[in-house]
Formats: C-alpha cells, sequence, structure tokens
C-alpha cells in the first residue's frame, strides 16, 4: 500500500531524471502506471473480506497523523484513479506527440505527482491527510491547467487557483479544525465523530462549510474553477477533470458525511437536507447551461458539474442506497466521461474542431471515436446497457427510501437534459451530411497532424489516441455486468456506528 | 564547561567580532565567523536540550548573585528564540557575499562580520538575560549593529532608510529605558524574576502601569507592530538581501520574545490581560496589521518591499496569538515566530540569488526567471506555499494553533479573518509565481542557476518550512510547553 503510494512519486522524479529521452520518459509513466494499478488491485480482495490495511507515516503534532487506511470508498476511488491512468498515460502520449505539445516533462512529472495526490486521498484514514493531499492535488495540476502559458491560460490557472484555494481554505481548513476543536479528533470513523458534540443549526452550517469548503465537488456557486480549467490538454481534462479532481471532491464530500457527521446522525438532525435542494439545483442548472454550450469541451464540463450534483445528493440523502449510489456513480461516471473527453480530444487532433455544431458527418470519418462516444453518452444519461444505468438505479432507489420523492424526479428530469446535450452530436455525426467547407478546413487539419498512426480511407486520430478510448467505451458496457461486484465492495462499507 | 554555556552563548560573537576586525583577511575571516555561528547553535541546542529535561537555569554572571548581579535565566522559552537565532545566523553565515548588494568592496569585508556578529550577539543578549536593564543594553547593542548594517546596500536610500529605523529604534529603545526606570523606581529590582514577585503589590498605581505603557510601545516600535511599522518596509527594502534575511528573521522576533516577556512573564497575564485589557487593544491592531500588510503586499512592484509588507501582516499573526491569551492561540504566536523567521529568512535569501542575475529588485526584473533559475524560484513557489499556509508546511501549523486558539475564545470572526488572510497571501505570493513563469523574459532563456554555495543555504531554510510543517516536535511542541509554562501552567 506504501508501495502504490510511493511509486507515483518516485515516477514523477523518474520523469523528470528521464527528460531528455522521450521514450524512456514515456517507458517510465506507463510501467508505472501499470505497476500502481496492479498493486492497487492486490489489495482489493483483501478489503472485500473485510481488511483495512493501514500505516501511519508521520506523526505531525500529538493526535495528529499522516496517517493511511483503506476502506471500501477509498479503495473504489483509487482503482478507478490509477485505473484510468492507464489509458489516459497512452493517450497523453499519442495527444502530446500528435500535437506537438511543448514541456512534456514537466507535463508528464505533474500527472504522476496528480495521481500520487489522487491515491493520497484515497487512502487518508483522517482528515488532515486527506487535507494535505487535497492540497497537493490542487497544486500539482496548476502547471497542467496553465500548460500552454498564454493569457487565456493564465486567466483560467487565475480562477482554477482562486476557486480551489479560497473555498478550501476559508471554509474546508475552518471546517477541519471545528471540527477538531469540539471532537478533539480527525479520524474517520464508522458511524462519525460529530454526533453529540454539535448541536442544532451548527450541524447544517458545518456541513455548509465541508460542502462548499470542497471547491473540487463543483457545486454551485462555487463550480466556475472547472469550464475555465478546460483551456488544457485534453488529457489533463480527461483525467483531472473527469476522474482525479472533481471525484476526489465528490470523495471528500462522501467520506465526511459517512465518516464524519455519520448518515445516522444527519438522518436525526435533518442538517442535510439544505444540501439536497442545493445540489438538486446545481444538478439542473449545469445540465441546463450544458445545453445552452457549443464548444464541446464546455459543454461537458457543464455536464461533469452536474453529474457531480448527482453525486452529492446521494451523498446527502443519508441513507445507504444513497451512499451506495453515489459510490457507483463515481467509478461509472468516471469511465463514461473519461471516453468522452478522450473523444473530444481525438476530434480536436484530427480535424481542430471544438465546436459541436461545425461536427456534421464526422462519424463518417471517424466511426470508431463517435461510436465510443456514443456508448460513453448512453453510460451518462444512464441506459442500459451500460454502467450508468446501475449506479443511477441505485441513487433513485436511495431518495425513494428516505422518502424523498422530489429527488427521484429530478434524477429523471436531468437524465431527459442529458440526452439533450449528448446526443445531438451523435445525431449530427452520423445522419447529417458534412459541409463542404467543414471538409477543406479537416483536410488541413489532418495535414498539419503529424501522421504517426495509420491513414487509410478513415480520418481517424493516431492509434494511441483512439485505442484507450476504445478500451473505456468497452469498459463502460462491462461495467453494466460487473456494477455487482462494485457493489459488494461498497457494502463492505459499515455506515452504522 | 556546561555550566558556563549561557555566558558563552553571548560572548562568544562578542569577543568574535573584534577578532574578526583583526584578521581582515576576508576568506579567513568569513570562515571564522561561520564557525563562531555554529558554535552558537550548538550552544543553544545543548541548552535547549538542558531546559527541556531539567527545568530553566539560572547562571550567575560573574559570580554575582541574581538580585545584585546580572542573571541570565535560560527556560525553554528563551532556548526555543535562542535556536531560531543563531540557527538563522548559522545559516546567513555561510551564505557568499559575492555578488549581493553591498557598498564596500571584498577587502573590508571583515567589517560586514563584524557587524553581524555584534548584531547577533546582542539578539541573543536580548533574548538568554534575566535582567531587564540588560535587555536594553544588549538591544542597543544589536540595533546600532543593525543600522549599520542597513547602511551598507547599494542604494543611496539605504542610507536613510537605516537612518529613520535609528531614529525610530532610538524612539523605541528610550521608551523601553523609561519603562525600566519606571518599574526599578517602584520596586527597587531590575531582575525579571524578582520584578514578576514584587510587581503585583504595586500594580495598582499609575507609575506601573505608565511603566507597562511604554515597555509596551517601546517594543512594539521594535517589533514593527501595526502601527509602529513606518520603518520596516524602507529598511528591508534598501538594505542588502543578506541583511534583510537576517533582520527579518530575527529582529522581529526578538522583539516579540521581549513583548511576550513583559507581558506573561514580568506583569503576569492577569494584570495584563484582566486589569489593563491588553486584548481590546492588541487583537483589533492584530487583525488590521495582517489585512493591511497583507492588501499593502498585493500593490508593491519591489519583490523585497513586497515581502517586508508581507512581514508586517505576519507580525500580526503573532501578536494576534499573544491577544488571544489562550494556551492555542499563545502557542501559535510563538509557533509564528519560529516559522516565520525560516520562511522570510529563505525567501529573502531567494531574492539574494535572484539578484545576482537580475541586478534589480523589481517584480517585473522576475519575468521569466522561472526557465533561468528554475531551483532559485522552486524555493520561492515553496516558501510563498509555507507563507500561505499550505498544509505539509510550516505555515499551516501556526495557523491552525491560531485558528484552534480563536475557536477556543468563541471568536468566530477572527478565526474567519485569520484564514481570509492567508488568501490575500496567495494573491501576492501568485502575483510573483506568475511573473517568474509566466512573463516571457526580454532575452533568450539561458539556465544561469545561481551557484551551490548560495542554493545550499537558501535551501536549508527552504527545506526546513517542509521539515518543521510535518515534524512539529521542536517547533509546536516546545512552543505549546512554553506557553502552558507562560499561562501558568507549570513546566
Amino acid at each position: 500500500m506504501a508501495l502504490a503510494l510511493c511509486l507515483p512519486l518516485l515516477a514523477a522524479v523518474g520523469i523528470l531524471a528521464t527528460g531528455r529521452w522521450p521514450n524512456l520518459r514515456e517507458g517510465v509513466t506507463i510501467l508505472t502506471s501499470l505497476v500502481v494499478f496492479g498493486v492497487v488491485l492486490n489489495l482489493l480482495p483483501g478489503v472485500m473480506s473485510g481488511a483495512r490495511p493501514g500505516f501511519t507515516a508521520l506523526q505531525v503534532m500529538p493526535g495528529l497523523a499522516l496517517a493511511f487506511e483503506i476502506e471500501p470508498l477509498g479503495m473504489l476511488y483509487a482503482l478507478v484513479a490509477s485505473g484510468l491512468w492507464i489509458p489516459t498515460a497512452l493517450y497523453s502520449i499519442g495527444y502530446c506527440r500528435a500535437h506537438g505539445e511543448e514541456n512534456q516533462t514537466r507535463f508528464f512529472a505533474c500527472f504522476a505527482l496528480a495521481i500520487f495526490a489522487a491515491l493520497g486521498i484515497a487512502f487518508s484514514r483522517n482528515l488532515f491527510t486527506l487535507f494535505l493531499f487535497y492540497e497537493i492535488l490542487t497544486l500539482s495540476t496548476y502547471p497542467l491547467v496553465t500548460h500552454y502559458g498564454n493569457d487565456e491560460a493564465r486567466r483560467a490557472g487565475r480562477t482554477y487557483l482562486g476557486i480551489l484555494l479560497t473555498t478550501s481554505i476559508l471554509f474546508l481548513l475552518l471546517a477541519i479544525i471545528w471540527t477538531w476543536h469540539v471532537s478533539g479528533t480527525l479520524e474517520f470513523s464508522p458511524g462519525g465523530i460529530l454526533a453529540g458534540r454539535v448541536e442544532g443549526p451548527l450541524v447544517a452550517v458545518l456541513l455548509a462549510l465541508y460542502a462548499f469548503g470542497t471547491g473540487k465537488a463543483a457545486l454551485m456557486p462555487f463550480h466556475r474553477w472547472l469550464p475555465a480549467a478546460m483551456v488544457a490538454p485534453t488529457p489533463v481534462s480527461a483525467l483531472l477533470h473527469a476522474v482525479a479532481i472533481v471525484k476526489a471532491g465528490v470523495f471528500t464530500i462522501l467520506k465526511v458525511i459517512v465518516y464524519v457527521f455519520g448518515i445516522d446522525f444527519l438522518t436525526e438532525t435533518g442538517a442535510s437536507i439544505w444540501l439536497m435542494y442545493a445540489a438538486s439545483f446545481t444538478l439542473l442548472a449545469a445540465s441546463v447551461i450544458a445545453l445552452t454550450k457549443d464548444n464541446l469541451k464546455a459543454r461537458l464540463a457543464y455536464s461533469t458539474i452536474s453529474q457531480l450534483a448527482y453525486i452529492v445528493l446521494g451523498a446527502a440523502l443519508a441513507t445507504a442506497t444513497g451512499v451506495f449510489g453515489s459510490g457507483m456513480h463515481i467509478a461509472m461516471h468516471a469511465v463514461g466521461k473519461i471516453t468522452l473527453f478522450f473523444c473530444a480530444g481525438a476530434i480536436f487532433v484530427a480535424t481542430h474542431k471544438k465546436n459541436v455544431s461545425e461536427m456534421d458527418g464526422l462519424g463518417r470519418t471517424m466511426p470508431f471515436t463517435l461510436t465510443a462516444f456514443f456508448v460513453a453518452s448512453m453510460s451518462i444519461i444512464g441506459l442500459p446497457p451500460t454502467g450508468g444505468s446501475w449506479s443511477k438505479w441505485y441513487l433513485a432507489l436511495g431518495a425513494a427510501e428516505g422518502h424523498h420523492a422530489i429527488f427521484v424526479g429530478v434524477f429523471m428530469i436531468s437524465s431527459l437534459l442529458s440526452i439533450g446535450y449528448l446526443m445531438p452530436l451523435v445525431g449530427r455525426a452520423f445522419f447529417f451530411a458534412p459541409t463542404p467547407s467543414h471538409d477543406a478546413e479537416s483536410m488541413s487539419g489532418a495535414g498539419e497532424a503529424p501522421a504517426s498512426g495509420f491513414w487509410s480511407s478513415i480520418k481517424e486520430a493516431p492509434v494511441l489516441c483512439v485505442a484507450p478510448l476504445c478500451v473505456t467505451a468497452t469498459g463502460c458496457i462491462l461495467l453494466f455486468f460487473y456494477a455487482p461486484k462494485v457493489l459488494d465492495l461498497l457494502q463492505t462499507m459499515s455506515l452504522g456506528r | 564547561m556546561t555550566e558556563h554555556l549561557p555566558a558563552l552563548q553571548t560572548v562568544l560573537p562578542l569577543m568574535a567580532a573584534p577578532i574578526c576586525v583583526l584578521l581582515r583577511q576576508a576568506t579567513l575571516v568569513r570562515i571564522f565567523s561561520v564557525a563562531v555561528a555554529w558554535t552558537c547553535l550548538a550552544i543553544a541546542l545543548t541548552l535547549l536540550e538542558m531546559v527541556s529535561t531539567d527545568g530553566p537555569i539560572s547562571y550567575a554572571l560573574g559570580g554575582w548573585v541574581a538580585p545584585l548581579g546580572i542573571e541570565y535565566r535560560v527556560d525553554l522559552l528563551n532556548a526555543y528564540v535562542l535556536v531560531l537565532v543563531s540557527a538563522i545566523a548559522s545559516v546567513v553565515m555561510a551564505f557568499p557575499l559575492e555578488g549581493s548588494e553591498l557598498r564596500i568592496p571584498r577587502e573590508r569585508h571583515f567589517l560586514f562580520y563584524a557587524l553581524l556578529l555584534l548584531c547577533i550577539s546582542g539578539l541573543l543578549g536580548i533574548t538568554i538575560t534575566g535582567d531587564l536593564f540588560n535587555i536594553f543594553v544588549f538591544l542597543e547593542i544589536s540595533s546600532l549593529a543593525a543600522y549599520a548594517l542597513i547602511g551598507l546596500g547599494t542604494d543611496r536610500r539605504a542610507l536613510t532608510a537605516g537612518f529613520s529605523y535609528l531614529v525610530m529604534g532610538t524612539v523605541g529603545g528610550t521608551f523601553i529605558l523609561i519603562g525600566t526606570g519606571l518599574v526599578y523606581q517602584m520596586t527597587g529590582t531590575l531582575n525579571i524574576v524578582d520584578l514578576a514577585d514584587r510587581l503585583p503589590a504595586v500594580s495598582g498605581t499609575r507609575t506601573v502601569w505608565m511603566s507597562f505603557a511604554f515597555l509596551v510601545v517601546g517594543t512594539s516600535i521594535k517589533l514593527a507592530a501595526f502601527p509602529l511599522h513606518q520603518w520596516l518596509p524602507n529598511a528591508y527594502t534598501y538594505a542588502p538581501s543578506i541583511v534583510t534575511a537576517f533582520l527579518s528573521a530575527t529582529a522581529t522576533k526578538v522583539a516579540y520574545y521581549v513583548l511576550i516577556r513583559v507581558v506573561f512573564t514580568i506583569f503576569g497575564a492577569a494584570f495584563v490581560f484582566e486589569r489593563v485589557g491588553l486584548s481590546n487593544l492588541l487583537l483589533p491592531l492584530s487583525l488590521i496589521a495582517m489585512a493591511v500588510g497583507s492588501l499593502a503586499a498585493i500593490y508593491q512592484t519591489d519583490i523585497k518591499r513586497l515581502l517586508a509588507y508581507s512581514s508586517i501582516a505576519q507580525i500580526g499573526y503573532m501578536t494576534l496569538g499573544l491577544s488571544l491569551a489562550n494556551v492555542d492561540g499563545l502557542t501559535g504566536g510563538l509557533v509564528h515566530l519560529f516559522n516565520h523567521g525560516l520562511i522570510k529568512g529563505g525567501l529573502f535569501l531567494v531574492v539574494a540569488c535572484a539578484l545576482l542575475r537580475v541586478g534589480s529588485p523589481t517584480i517585473e526584473a522576475l519575468s521569466g526567471l522561472g526557465r533561468r533559475m528554475p531551483l532559485t524560484m522552486a524555493a520561492f513557489v515553496v516558501g510563498g506555499l509555507s507563507l500561505i499556509g499550505v498544509p505539509g508546511t510550516v505555515g499551516f501549523v501556526s495557523k491552525w494553533f491560531l485558528v484552534l486558539g480563536a475557536l477556543d475564545k468563541g471568536l468566530y470572526f477572527v478565526a474567519f479573518i485569520i484564514l481570509a488572510s492567508s488568501l490575500l497571501a496567495v494573491v501576492y505570493i501568485w502575483r510573483v509565481v506568475e511573473v517568474m513563469y509566466f512573463q516571457s523574459p526580454s532575452h533568450a532563456p539561458v539556465r544561469e542557476e545561481a551557484p551551490l554555495s548560495m542554493l545550499i543555504p537558501t535551501w536549508v531554510l527552504i527545506g526546513s518550512t517542509i521539515y518543521f510543517g510535518l515534524d512539529t516536535d521542536l517547533t509546536a511542541g516546545v512552543a505549546n510547553r512554553a506557553a502552558q509554562y507562560l499561562l501558568g501552567g507549570g513546566l
């Protein structure tokens, strides 16, 4: 377990050291990602059988330690983050080379650091450790977001860092110190640590500090960083804004609700009811905004915001099923959304198109990419036979179980809205005729991109771009059949006191 | 041998200063001064170790016993400050003078070392002595050396900056002297322990109140506590960076220590907070210092001035810890004394490295330096993160205790302001970071890293801000015990 944590850190060093030889450097990335996933996977059987391996790395202050422990939620998040690192690593190599990106060494090193931070968050045993890695994640991804170094990137970087640091320092840290002040501990423990120590409306205030303090969960009105960060190269958007960062946010909220507040405590006090409404608002508003966006990545960004609100809502319901649904949605949404981002990037590499309205007839030239897009869209919407259908099922079930029928409605409406913002692209790509001007553009675009893969009659992106997205799209379908396994893992979680 | 360590702590650098003048040869002097500084550090660490296991040490200077003679009294609190001062001194001494903005030529560098040693001796003396008048004496030694050191800057304005510091510093020193005189008049003793015994009996008199006021205001000038900070920005900006690094990390910290002594040991928390009500004044002023200092830092165009204003804000954190007057708050203040010393010392050394290559301390001039001097600028980023208080760095530890102290008192808005002002730190630090990494320099970026002899001392300080952010035994552990002891909880 320490191995899984240290390896990405070592990889970052290794990448910096081998920066002069690109092939060797990429070798380091790929090898580490494979080994890390292997190590994490190896921990799975133990956790499923109820073991909670852990260790204390450092005693920072009395009672405050840098300590790690694996529990089912963290296991799931670690699996998702490390598992999706592999296709992303391959994809970024294809993308960066096809694009002739600069500063690739810094790029891959920061990437490895971000994975390190994500695993740290997943394995953290107390709020302090989680907060430490949460901030490392913010800072290590800043160079990725501002990768292009131009004015736009700099502005986006400001928004990114501004919102994430402001919320985390102002609200999250305050909430953590407050928790320490009232309970004298920050350990995640089953059933929570706050019950009986905070009372009345203060519970809701504290929950608000946590929910809004976790800026990475992109709860409105602190969501602006997510669309802004889309100026980053697509692999960054893919892994970080579909998997590592945003999931770190919702994972934190989920952990806090389950292990700091305790779902029983929240149900008794009703302190999370406002959060259900706040999350529903974000959920619906973000979906509506997504409908209006023509830029594909912006549309996906708002879709992410909306899907994150699903997870927050599921957690706020404070029912066992809701929590399971949220946990599953972390995995399902990650696989689906990363595929969508991969597709957006592949389209951009092959044709230099960013807007949905320009993508008419693209299905004829890029059949693999667009098919993958279709499959992943189904998963995001929640249609069988894809993984997303299960998580939405459990989320809705959780809402019903908590006697919050209104939120079942919210889930349904939002699913309809997601059909509205995802499916038009598929329709346009497969059924509309390509516009003539667009053909010429695509020719010149293809000409610019140095060919490293195969070029046949169909003009796909390089194979290193297309293969990973096909794999993750297949993953969406496989997860439909493996969902019970995920549920088994989550059900070993101890929710009660 | 070990029983004479308290005396050696100050006498060693004091004696070493004239020896420097005799040695004269630049390299020789440097090696000698470094050896002296490191010996001081060793002594300080030994003292801390002794105090933390066996309790306070009392040393009668020259064999004259306490109430009559001068007593050197080492307890956990000042042993901790001694370690900081001598540690910073050891690092700064090792930093090469080549290329630094000193107005004197190499063959007269021995004067610089002599002054620096005098300054160190004065600061260590203030810290270690158990005699109020002796504090004043050492304060003058360190201050006079400091005025001269500031005046060494190549910029002509260094002279006026040094002069205005002299004026302010002398006013402060005189206030302290007046305060000392008044308490002597009332109690007939200058020994701190004795004073603490005798003052409560006369604490109702106006003379004692006046002496308290003079002592607090006098030390606050030295501390540059808002609104008595006017001398600080110019002094820090125009002094040679290496001098600024030393002074910012030690001089104000020692003044803070004196303030704590005056408040908690001499007059006692009961008198200061319950009868005088110092918190009513100091708490708002600290909060204003945090806000105004940080806001002013945001608008600076000169990197040294930016860091100087940031210092004013950070001093606000320290005085805030004092004014909270509970164990967590005071621990926060004391931890921040140590932590801010490391951070600011490190950051000013970074500036010294940068000035080697860019020549002008404006922020504009730093553009593209992220490429030219990656290791130096990485040090700046890490130091900046510590200043912001990102977890895993020392700044986080200070803030943790300060916020806890505020929550303990039920002052939720104070807790909020502490955190909010660290966001202002994000703004001013990131302004510099953006210039360093995103603005393309006027000419092609060539990698011109500072020499190792500069990088190593810089990274020692910057690295220690990470180390002490993760291992807080020495800092928070000792500070916490010292705070409990000061607030009457026993050692």
